[in-house]
């Protein structure tokens, strides 16, 4: 039985071998570039897709074990070309240097917002201290989920004082 | 990030400089300035071109290491042409393409590169409103320019425009230097936060990174390297690979495949066996052996007799500091793709030196330099010379080998194992108080090798080496190692003495301000253990020996922002430290607010205040981001960076053994810019790195009393500073 994924909303039939990590299918089979190599051994976060609603990382994660899964990755943040909240507030902050974690940090923070739409500060600091940057953009990452947070559910502080 | 040639400069006036590194006779020394800033043409067209349609093409030696140099000299053209950013298209580091401006590095693409770029847009603009003057009947002062468009306020109706008026032509003339310059308050583009060209692709997924390039049929290959450079390959069985071929040049070994996955489960499975020997020496006196190496000896500069004014000092203090190797750690590792056609071997990588990079790769291939073609593509931030050339050459020689493209992906072991490290440092310092606190007599001696190790050659590269080609010898051009060894404080009897190694035991070359990090903790630390053995306030004890206005301003500006003489709280301390880069660039100050944990010796730091003069912004926005970048990873490195090794080889080789610091340990960063736009631009790369460990170290011992002498502050380095108060 062939591996059926769908990504980004489109069913694919999967042709590696089942314990090929998946973000090697992902950037060699498909095609897609959002997924960065980083460390191969689940460390820094910069292969991370959305598995359904949570943040995974793929490059130890076998195709195999995410046969029928929903995937979606940076690219199908995307909608009819708008961007998702948090890539709008990633580009309002200029919350990057060299980028190359921005993909593991934008779906993690999409899958936080999702599920904790009101994050404590705490709250974003450890959903995020398994994503490594480099070039030390973190105050501007940190920014750009208060943003964010308030271009997807609004701003908390200010519908309360407006009820 | 980091290679600078030692320029020569002109030490403050009551120090007169004997026997100074930073004067060599450069003409006379293999890579001088023409190797680190190419000899650049002096031809407009090679710098900038009006396209038919009103783009202008901009060609730069300097490359986009992810600092936003691309967008910030875009601005620097658009506003000397009075054209809109959006037709700016930039072409950044390519051989037989762009200007040969040798490396993106020192915090100099603004201030060099980009200063070439504003003349030759400036006589470009000279040049088509002369043009614009004759096709319209009047004279140039009469004209203005709004997006290309030239227009004569008197005379409606007439107008021309840069594309209508070039036609596809060609200048034909050099950059002058007297074409005239906008003044500073003419400016509506530099000195604006224009947001990166670059980021909307890299935050959706587009391809991006060199890791991201894909040509027809290429190859996918690993690396297997030995445990150590110098150690030799004993056996290898092809055999226990399948769906991989395997290429051996001498102890160089790749697995090759058309599936990725097949390349890395062939490179983990490969039976290969090395040569016990050589091992490294033991880590554990690593700074006791480099104290006994031999080594060139050099004032760097002299002042007064230093001597005698310690020895009539009523105290004297000695401090000695520790810098272990550290590691550029890039989070995506090196990668590279190359192609052979027609004779020509075309590498995309991210080095930051097309040019020298490739000179270095021809005499690898044995190759003249125009069958060679260098082709810079972003990759992950590098902060200095790390994998990134040393995987163009492994994808350079497979390319050759096997007459097809390949792509050549580092793992994450390979990077940590690899890249050129930052140097081991040690420093030690003495100092003199007289009877009225004041310092009285000032020796610094470093020990460090020479910061730059860029490749020029083949036995500068691991595949050449691993090739068979003979480890150079030492560079005799000396750098980064006594960068910022001089203090900027006005001290009347003082020498400073670099005594130069020429080995170290792990492979070294450029990281982040060279010497300067090491440097500057040294000075700023022991600045502050004479402050408090003189009982005086650190901040006052400074300014008492600062006499350059820019100095003093930063150094007020962080301490006010910082709230210097607001008490906190039990086992909290604010520490602070100051330094010119370079001595002659930026002036930055970092005020660090740090909170001890006695019981356990862990650190935790609140705030970093960063008050930053680096003269006329161009991109404010891009210079804070410059700024809390430095000081994180500089924090990073101040509290958790060491590369470990024993005698089999580097046992920091992933995230786990060579952890870095993660978004629980950030602190709140606060940047004060202090903007001076009729002063010459100056780097922002770099500078902001050097302050930020002397200031949590003068911080700990404000909150505890535990003096921190070696870098990274751990824990256990605390406690032990604990006890021995």
């Amino acid at each position: 039985m062939a591996i059926t994924i769908t990504v980004n909303g489109k069913r694919h039939e999967v042709a590696a071998s089942p314990d090929t990590p998946l973000l090697y299918v992902l950037r060699n089979e498909l095609g897609l570039s959002a997924p960065l190599y980083g460390c191969g051994l689940e460390q820094c976060g910069a292969c991370k897709v959305l598995r359904g609603a949570e943040a995974v990382t793929t490059c130890m994660l076998p195709v195999g074990e995410t046969d029928g899964a929903q995937i979606t990755t940076l690219e199908g943040l995307v909608e009819d070309g708008e961007l998702h909240p948090v890539q709008q507030a990633f580009l309002d902050e200029q919350a990057a240097q060299c980028a190359y974690c921005s993909n593991g940090m934008i779906v993690t923070i999409a899958a936080l917002l999702w599920h904790t739409p009101h994050p404590t500060d705490e709250q974003i600091r450890t959903a995020l201290n398994d994503n490594l940057c480099r070039c030390g953009s973190h105050a501007r990452i940190l920014r750009a989920v208060r943003r964010a947070e308030v271009l997807m559910w609004g701003d908390e502080e200010e519908e309360a004082s407006n009820e | 990030m980091s290679d600078t040639p030692e320029t020569p400069r002109t030490p403050p006036a009551n120090l007169p400089a004997a026997n100074s590194p930073n004067q060599p006779d450069l003409s006379e020394v293999a890579g001088g300035p023409r190797a680190v800033w190419g000899q650049p043409s002096r031809q407009l067209d090679d710098w900038l071109a009006i396209e038919p349609g009103g783009t202008i093409t901009v060609y730069s030696g300097k490359v986009e290491l992810g600092t936003g140099v691309r967008t910030a000299l875009a601005q620097i053209v658009a506003e000397e042409l009075d054209v809109s950013l959006a037709r700016i298209r930039m072409v950044m580091g390519e051989t037989g393409r762009t200007p040969n401006e040798g490396y993106t590095a020192g915090s100099k693409t603004i201030e060099t590169g980009g200063m070439t770029l504003r003349r030759a847009a400036a006589t470009a603009r000279q040049v088509l409103l002369e043009m614009a003057a004759a096709e319209l009947g009047v004279t140039p002062d009469a004209l203005t320019v709004e997006d290309g468009v030239i227009t004569a306020p008197d005379q409606p109706g007439m107008r021309v425009t840069y594309a209508g008026l070039m036609a596809g032509g060609r200048f034909e003339c050099l950059i002058s230097d007297t074409a005239p310059l906008k003044r500073p308050e003419q400016y509506h583009l530099v000195g604006t936060a224009a947001p990166r060209f670059d980021l909307p692709a890299k935050f959706t997924g587009q391809p991006a990174f060199v890791h991201d390039l894909r040509l027809p049929g290429m190859l996918h290959a690993r690396m297997v390297r030995p445990p150590r450079l110098g150690t030799t390959l004993v056996s290898l069985d092809e055999g226990s690979v399948r769906d991989a071929g395997v290429v051996r040049l001498g102890n160089f070994v790749a697995v090759v495949a058309r599936q990725e996955v097949a390349a890395i489960r062939a490179a983990r499975d490969l039976r290969v066996t090395w040569s016990e020997e050589p091992t490294l020496p033991p880590m554990e006196t690593l700074y006791e052996s480099l104290r006994h190496e031999p080594t060139t000896d050099r004032v760097v500069t002299a002042s007064g007799d230093a001597d005698a004014a310690l020895q009539r000092a009523a105290t004297q203090l000695t401090g000695t500091y520790t810098i272990p190797f550290q590691a550029h750690a890039s989070i995506g590792p090196s990668c590279a793709v190359a192609s052979f056609d027609d004779e020509t071997v075309t590498v995309w990588c991210s080095t930051q030196g097309v040019y020298p990079l490739r000179g270095a790769l021809a005499d690898l291939l044995q190759m003249p330099e125009e069958q060679v073609r260098v082709i810079h593509m972003e990759g992950a931030g590098g902060y200095g010379h790390n994998g990134t050339d040393d995987v163009a050459a492994d994808a350079a020689i497979l390319a050759r080998e096997l007459r097809q493209s390949v792509r050549v992906q580092w793992s994450r072991a390979d990077e940590f194992d690899g890249e050129p490290k930052a140097p081991a440092m040690v420093i030690a310092l003495r100092g003199g108080l007289d009877g009225q606190g004041a310092i009285s007599g000032w020796t610094f001696e470093g020990w460090s090798p020479s910061h730059g190790n860029r490749p020029r050659q083949a036995g500068d590269l691991i595949a050449g080496r691993l090739m068979g080609v003979a480890e150079p010898p030492p560079r005799q051009f000396l750098l980064g190692g006594d960068r910022n060894a001089p203090t900027d404080y006005a001290l009347p009897d003082q020498r400073v003495t670099l005594h130069w190694l020429a080995r170290e035991p792990l492979r070294f070359s450029s990281m982040r301000s060279l010497g300067a990090f090491g440097n500057t903790f040294a000075n700023e630390s022991f600045m502050d253990e004479l402050a408090a053995a003189a009982g005086a306030d650190p901040l006052a004890f400074r300014l008492r020996y600062l006499d350059d206005p820019r100095a003093r301003a930063v150094v007020e500006a962080a301490a006010h922002r910082a709230g210097w003489d607001e008490p906190l709280p039990d086992g909290v301390g604010r520490g602070l430290a100051f330094a010119r880069y370079e001595n002659t660039e930026a002036y930055v100050a970092t005020v660090a607010e740090v909170a001890v944990d006695t019981a356990t010796g862990a650190v935790r730091v609140l705030r970093l205040v960063v008050a930053h003069d680096c003269g006329q912004i161009i991109n404010p926005d891009g210079v804070r981001n410059q700024i809390e970048g430095n000081a994180i990873q500089s924090l990073s490195r101040a509290l958790k960076e060491e590369v470990r090794f024993t005698p089999q080889g580097i046992t920091s080789l992933d995230w786990d053994t060579y952890p870095i610091l993660t978004f629980s340990e950030i602190p709140e960063i606060v940047v004060e810019l202090l903007d001076r736009p009729d002063q010459p631009p100056l780097g922002a790369g770099e500078p902001a790195t050097v302050t930020t460990a002397p200031a949590v170290a003068n911080a700990i011992y404000a909150a505890s009393g535990a003096r921190l002498r070696a870098i990274p502050f751990t824990p256990a380095r605390v406690k032990a500073a604990l006890e021995a108060r």
